[in-house]
């Protein structure tokens, strides 16, 4: 049940981390992109699993109640698909968006941990050498590029990598937001079409919304993803 | 490039909505003796015989499977309240009762596993359908006010209460761009 000091984000007063580690795993499946990996956070849910585990093995050697044991197992259990589900979901969107990542390198940086960063390098490295053997080398020069359709001997500043997948943040999502927000934190709709109503939020409001608009306020946890 | 393995990763499968859904607090009465559960989450018990206690629906269950203990149906999932919210609900077009946010998964819990606990079930069943189609329809009919030029539902700030149906809506990530056509799709998905 320790909390322990944490980033800058996590709610003071937490009792235990299953809550902030439930908000993650919920934020991070519903999100389109990868969200910030939440290294405290994670690092002391890892400690607490391996406290329960030893704490369980314990009550079997002692011969405590079988139920309780299958009990403080359930939970354990329950903990243990909240890390594993995060940490696999993540894993799909980095799969997934890799070139993409590796070519954004703030996000790279500030997103990833340590292990899915060499991750991420490892699997760019195997996917690039598999494209170029298989299908690359034998296309004609100006379209050899993994990131780009087609390539131009003038170098452009304008050019877009436009082979590289990009996570859709104009995805629609259901956020629910966790203080008030005001009409002016909503980042603005990229569609120009849109009739761009006033929005504000009060808290446990719900919101049917395009993930782009709603991205800062996730970050800084003024609102979660359902 | 190939978009590798499932490009829905972002569904929330029914399953998983039920896991959440398990840790809902609900009342119990335990019909044994037992210690004090330190649960990473937080502590349960002591459990002493017909001694009411809160615990997680997922341990309420488990124990009730094991014959451990009676468990008591939350308030609002009598016959009367749930009368109470299902004319309430027909009554407004756009504004939604307050039910707990998995008052579906919850419900479906109880009636799998504690039917003998739950008085007029049948009653207490046929209710929640109701309420469950009133609901569905009005979230189909706002869905449908979403028009392609729309860059956020304001209607749905009022639907404070319409969670639940968010949550068994699976695909509210709509692909494609037609949003109408999308917000009915979606709701084919349960």
């Amino acid at each position: 049940m320790a909390s322990g000091s944490s980033g800058p984000t996590e709610d003071l007063g937490t009792l235990t981390d299953v809550e902030p580690l439930k908000r993650a795993w919920r934020n991070e499946k519903a999100a389109p992109e990868i969200l910030r990996y939440e290294t405290h956070l994670i690092y002391r849910v890892s400690k607490q699993i391996e406290l329960l585990e030893g704490t369980v093995d314990d009550f079997t050697e002692d011969g405590v109640d079988p139920l309780m044991i299958s009990l403080y197992q359930m939970d354990l259990d329950r903990i243990q698909f909240l890390l594993r589900s995060y940490l696999r979901i993540r894993l799909q969107k980095i799969e997934k968006y890799m070139f993409h990542l590796l070519l954004k390198k703030q996000e790279f940086h500030e997103k990833l941990s340590k292990e899915e960063k060499a991750f991420v390098q490892r699997c760019a490295e195997d996917m690039k050498k598999h494209l170029d053997e298989s299908v690359l080398s034998h296309l004609p020069k100006n379209y050899q590029s993994i990131l780009k359709q087609f390539t131009t001997v003038e170098e452009d500043d304008a050019e877009v990598d436009d082979m590289v997948p990009e996570p859709p943040l104009d995805t629609f999502v259901v956020c629910i937001a966790r203080e008030y927000v005001g009409p002016s934190e909503f980042q603005d709709s990229s569609d120009s079409l849109a009739m761009d109503l006033p929005l504000e939020m009060e808290p446990g409001d719900l919101s049917f919304i395009p993930y782009r608009r709603i991205k800062k306020l996730l970050e800084s946890r003024k609102v979660d993803l359902v | 490039m190939a978009a590798q393995s499932c490009s829905q990763f972002h569904v929330f499968s029914a399953e998983e909505i039920e896991f959440i859904a398990e840790d809902e607090l609900i009342e119990i009465v335990p019909n044994m003796r037992m210690d004090q559960l330190n649960l990473i989450r937080g502590d349960f018990g002591p459990f002493l015989p017909q001694i009411a206690t809160e615990v997680p629906l997922w341990l309420a269950v488990a124990l009730k499977k094991r014959g451990k203990c009676r468990i008591r149906p939350p308030e609002w999932m009598s016959v009367e309240k749930l009368t109470q919210v299902l004319e309430a609900e027909r009554d407004s077009e756009k504004e939604f009762q307050v039910l707990p946010f998995h008052y579906v998964e919850i419900s479906r819990l109880l009636f799998d596993h504690a039917q003998d606990d739950i008085p007029d079930i049948y009653m207490v069943r046929s209710l929640m359908e109701d309420i469950r189609d009133v609901r569905f329809h009005k979230v189909e009919t706002s869905l449908e006010t979403f028009d392609g030029r729309t860059s956020a539902v304001q209607a749905f700030q009022k639907l404070g209460n319409m969670v639940p149906e968010t949550d068994s809506v699976p695909s509210t990530r709509p692909q494609g761009t037609d949003k109408a056509a999308r917000g009915r799709r979606i709701l084919r998905g349960r």
